[in-house]
């Protein structure tokens, strides 16, 4: 091929070595602070929550969540966190996109504006969002008592979750790297599906799988505007606590350990997702 | 001519980047952009690429007039200063990414990838990801990658500028012996002097955004067109009213020849092969460079008086000091 030689290559960077090896008293102390720290706050509470779930034993359990109430309670929750996931997935990465990349007039402001549904308290938001579209809306909207309600709680919510994840990735990528694949021919839409949404894609799914857990949580902003109509607009975490009130423990902590269950399940899924996306690029 | 550059001009704001430049790059040969930074040597070159469009003027390549059309659509290989790699893409992937927006055929992309990994001797590499690499390793896969899609004309941007010295001159080198034996046409644009002296056929000075020489390494050095080029391209010192070479002065201590400069030697350097020989005249500091056998043999140190002139094989070449 050529008669071109260079000097030997060396390898970019020593493997780092001894990966299992023992820690440091310092850094011991500090792994031992930080697992008791999370089990106080996470471990131990989710363990028992499992193990009130399961005092009734499997039957007890299993009646628990194929409550027709309780089930529609889940289903409306679950698949309305997933649509709402879905709409920020595009949405947020989308805003993410015009604030990284344009200027206009009132950027700054748009800037703040994204975080008050992390900063308000979810009950004003749901006050908020009632006096919009309930009865008396100003706007001659009422979605007062209809799942939609449930919808537009939720994606106010969890409208800051993938562009404050996407955001920052955004800004980090090289201007050069696109250009080289404009200059290899690619169009834009070839180089932002092969270069930059693989760059992206762990912080989307970091994301997603953020604002699936805040909407399977919500409970303030929609309690309001919903209605909670059993099996229409009653969601688990008004179920819960309406188990909780009747006296009912164990039924509550069965449909909590389901909502555990399913959160995890998404979490794992997004990230396998996220590992396939950026390996085929 | 495979580039022709004409009436060219770019504004950033305020500042003139590219001042009405006009320039033809031959087909074939390395040909370098020298100037200090901030001349406008680099968005000549991403205006060539379409990274950048000129605000007047015209760009055509091989013959097609390129000024309107976008950098997917000229063929144009662009290596970055700071490689541009697909940071999530293996070496492999990377090199074949122009191939596959290409849809050339599995088989033929495989065999183009491997050929050119030899070319660019990564080909134990394919399997790292651009992070696992060194600079060099990175710069290297760069120019493969943009090798890959048969560019008409190869474009680099500093490419070694952001490698340390030794690595910069092996594969000052290598790019050198590369081109022999692939021919494309290639453009570097580069601010050091002796890389571009080393490496070019042909040598485009730009500086404030004009073109202030276009020419061999040998007829820039021996006979530049200003003052400028004199001073960027080595050593000068003052001589009288003449800019010249140190290294093409000659020190007698005999008799005073005609135009000869009289002066004391006030200040001897060794630096390595070569002394450094200040010798200050009535009114000026005239350095010269000279070897160290011809050093021996004068029999000058400092507090002597010398005279200064002119090796009588360069008093043509010289220009006159602005």
């Amino acid at each position: 091929m050529t008669s071109a030689t260079l000097a030997p290559d060396r390898p970019a960077a020593a493997r780092r070595s001894a990966r299992g090896g023992r820690l440091t008293r310092a850094s011991g102390l500090g792994l031992g602070i930080a697992m008791l720290w999370f089990s106080l706050l996470v471990l131990i509470p989710l363990t028992a929550v499992v193990v009130t779930a399961s005092e009734g034993g499997w039957s007890g359990f299993w009646d628990a969540v194929t409550n027709e109430q309780t089930a529609a309670a889940i289903r409306l929750t679950v698949g309305t966190a997933f649509g709402v996931t879905l709409v920020n997935v595009v949405m947020g990465t989308l805003i993410a996109w015009v604030l990284v990349r344009d200027r206009f007039f009132g950027k700054r402001l748009l800037e703040i504006l994204i975080d008050i549904p992390f900063a308000l308290p979810t009950i004003v938001a749901g006050l908020v969002l009632l006096s919009l579209y309930g009865p008396e809306s100003p706007l001659g909207v009422d979605i007062h008592n209809t799942r939609i309600a449930v919808f537009l709680a939720f994606l106010f919510v969890t409208l800051p979750f993938v562009v404050r994840t996407v955001q920052p990735v955004l800004a980090e990528l090289d201007p050069e790297v696109e250009e080289a694949a404009a200059s290899l021919g690619a169009s834009r839409f070839t180089t932002f599906r092969r270069i930059i949404l693989p760059s992206l894609t762990p912080a989307i799914a970091a994301g997603a799988a953020l604002s699936f857990a805040r909407g399977v949580s919500e409970y303030g902003s929609l309690v309001l505007l919903s209605g909670n109509l059993p099996m229409r607009t009653e969601v688990t975490s008004v179920r819960i606590l309406s188990s909780i009130e009747n006296d009912n423990l164990d039924s509550a902590a069965a449909v909590a350990a389901v909502l555990l269950a399913i959160s995890f399940a998404v979490i794992v899924v997004l990230d396998v997702i996220q590992r396939r996306v950026v390996r085929r690029g | 001519m495979s580039i022709e550059i004409s009436h060219v001009s770019k504004r950033f704001g305020s500042f003139v980047a590219l001042d009405d430049v006009s320039v033809s790059i031959p087909t074939g040969q390395l040909t370098a952009l020298l100037g200090p930074s901030g001349g406008g040597k680099s968005t000549l070159l991403r205006i060539i690429a379409g990274l950048e469009r000129a605000d007047t003027g015209r760009v055509r390549i091989e013959g097609v007039d390129a000024t309107d059309l976008p950098p997917r659509k000229r063929n144009v290989g662009f290596v970055f200063q700071h490689y541009a790699a697909f940071k999530h893409m293996s070496v492999r992937r990377n090199v074949a990414f122009g191939l596959e927006i290409r849809h050339r055929p599995k088989a033929e992309i495989r065999e183009r990838v491997d050929e050119l990994l030899r070319l660019v001797h990564l080909e134990q590499f394919g399997d790292r990801l651009p992070a696992q690499l060194s600079g060099g390793q990175r710069q290297r896969m760069a120019l493969a990658r943009a090798l890959a899609v048969e560019p008409t004309v190869l474009l680099l941007d500093e490419p070694f500028g952001a490698l340390d010295a030794k690595v910069r001159k092996e594969l000052r080198d290598w790019l050198r012996r590369l081109h022999d034996e692939v021919h494309v046409t290639t453009v570097f644009v580069t601010h050091d002097q002796e890389e571009a002296l080393e490496v070019a056929d042909e040598i485009v000075v730009v500086n404030e955004g004009r073109v202030e020489q276009i020419g061999t390494p040998d007829e820039l050095y021996d006979t530049p067109a200003n003052d400028f080029v004199m001073r960027f391209l080595g050593p000068v010192t003052q001589l009288g009213d003449r800019l010249v070479r140190p290294h093409d002065l000659v020190i007698g201590t005999g008799d005073a020849e005609p135009g000869a400069v009289t002066g004391r030697v006030t200040r001897v350097t060794r630096i390595g092969f070569e002394i450094r020989v200040e010798v200050t005249t009535e009114d000026q500091v005239v350095v010269v460079t000279l070897t160290r056998t011809r050093f021996r043999a004068l029999d000058v140190r400092e507090g002597s008086t010398v005279h200064v002139a002119l090796a009588p094989e360069v008093v043509a070449e010289t220009v006159e000091a602005a």
